[in-house]
């Protein structure tokens, strides 16, 4: 027993080292995972807060560009609004009736405090936590295309898994054909992202559009995405198929987070089939 | 707390400030950034048995880690340069037995005390792109990432260097 303990004493500067290293990695490993990484991620009240103060600096010298965006989401909003006028009219309705609508979507607009994308797993920090409504696997886009999936949230901030990471998938698809297919990244251009596991049938050209399928529950069908850029068949398979995203992911600002008030729903139906 | 305890909790705190705010975000040539937050490692004084250092090595990374959302991978690799300081040391020198608490790095002739610098920083960037990789394949991408990644940083940390000999 005393042996023990005088090598203990001994080599207790490498024991600690040994402890914390295995700390480190473990961190490490569960930061891979979706849903564990609890407290070593920026979205806690500390690293929050100085990059919602260093954001604000940041912000003013990007209002230019910030306003444009709005300013053109504004004119094909309005361009939308007298869609709608026209359609009435033809339809001959007189009011609408609003218990014939049940809302599936809500949109929760939040702003980007921090964003990396320069890195092999990148991560977004948005300034809106669970006090506003949200929780962990929610879709994130902005007026131009989607920007990614929350995963840790807290009180007032949240962290967004980037499109732009090596672990995420989402589901993707043609915007004129039906076949669906996984959006993931390998790093290489950040204004570029690969599509994964499109059949073969599918005819695909230089320019289509990619947008979201309506497969999973976080993103509504049709977000747009991108456009085919360059392919490469090979034994009859595609093997790459690149698509260059239509937003610019090194300059993300406002966004907003979808909540799908079915989710719920469509999981439990899941479930009970699959037990069955 | 004497001046010197001091003095080293101002330079923990300033350098992960500076390397949140500022060098994350320089993106040099599209992506390198410097990771000149352990210059904590040079510069705090060699002690023998310093468990104390080692605990602050590993926060140190592990606040850079919380602020760019990388899990352990900069905790880890600061830990182990932290523990390998005193054997590189050692063999720099080319001795033994280091006079510990009078040893500064700032008395080695230029060539060692450069040597010296290098090779803590090139395991430590080398440790911080094999496990954000972690794959063969990407094995290309780790060793020109270290070696661009190691020169910005070692010339900050030289230019430094100079500023604190001079006050000094």
């Amino acid at each position: 027993m005393q042996q023990i303990i005088s090598f203990l004493y001994k080599n207790k500067l490498f024991i600690l080292f040994l402890l914390l290293e295995v700390l480190a990695i473990i961190f490490t490993i569960q930061s891979h995972s979706f849903h564990k990484s609890k407290f070593v991620n920026s979205a806690n009240f500390v690293s929050g807060g100085i990059y919602n103060r260093i954001n604000n600096f940041k912000e003013f010298l990007l209002l230019k560009e910030e306003n444009q965006r709005l300013s053109e989401e504004n004119v094909y909003l309005k361009n939308l609004l007298n869609i709608s006028d026209k359609d009435v009219v033809e339809l001959d309705q007189v009011a609408i009736d609003t218990t014939n609508y049940r809302q599936k979507y809500n949109y929760i607009g939040a702003k980007v405090i921090n964003n990396n994308y320069r890195k092999n797993n990148n991560y977004l920090t948005i300034n809106k936590g669970s006090n506003s409504g949200l929780e962990s696997d929610l879709g994130v886009i902005n007026s131009k295309g989607i920007v990614g999936i929350t995963k840790s949230v807290s009180a007032n901030y949240a962290t967004v898994l980037s499109i732009l990471n090596v672990n995420s998938r989402i589901n993707a698809k043609l915007l004129n054909s039906d076949h669906y297919g996984s959006l993931s990244w390998d790093n290489n251009d950040y204004n570029v992202v690969q599509l994964l596991d499109i059949p073969i049938q599918a005819a695909v050209y230089n320019g289509d559009t990619i947008v979201t399928g309506g497969k999973s529950t976080i993103f509504p069908e049709g977000v747009p995405i991108g456009i085919i850029k360059d392919f490469k068949t090979l034994n009859n398979t595609y093997e790459y198929i690149n698509i260059s995203l239509f937003n610019d992911m090194s300059s993300i600002g406002y966004v907003e987070v979808i909540k799908n008030f079915d989710k719920l729903e469509i999981k439990n139906l899941e479930e009970k089939s699959t037990n069955e | 707390m004497n001046r010197e305890n001091i003095n080293s909790a101002l330079l923990f705190i300033g350098l992960i400030l500076l390397q949140i705010i500022l060098l994350n975000n320089i993106n040099f040539l599209g992506y390198i950034n410097p990771f000149f937050y352990i210059f904590f490692i040079f510069l705090y004084p060699i002690r023998k048995d310093d468990e104390l250092f080692l605990i602050l090595s590993f926060l140190l990374g592990l606040f850079i880690d919380v602020f760019s959302d990388s899990g352990g991978i900069n905790a880890a690799a600061t830990l182990f340069i932290a523990f390998i300081r005193i054997p590189v040391l050692q063999s720099v020198i080319g001795k033994r037995d280091i006079d510990y608490g009078a040893e500064t790095i700032f008395k080695l002739p230029f060539p060692k005390m450069f040597l010296y610098v290098v090779i803590l920083t090139v395991v430590h960037h080398f440790i911080v792109f094999g496990m954000e990789y972690f794959k063969w394949s990407k094995f290309d991408i780790i060793l020109i990432k270290t070696i661009l990644t190691s020169i910005f940083t070692i010339i900050l940390t030289m230019i430094s260097f100079t500023f604190v000999m001079r006050k000094r």
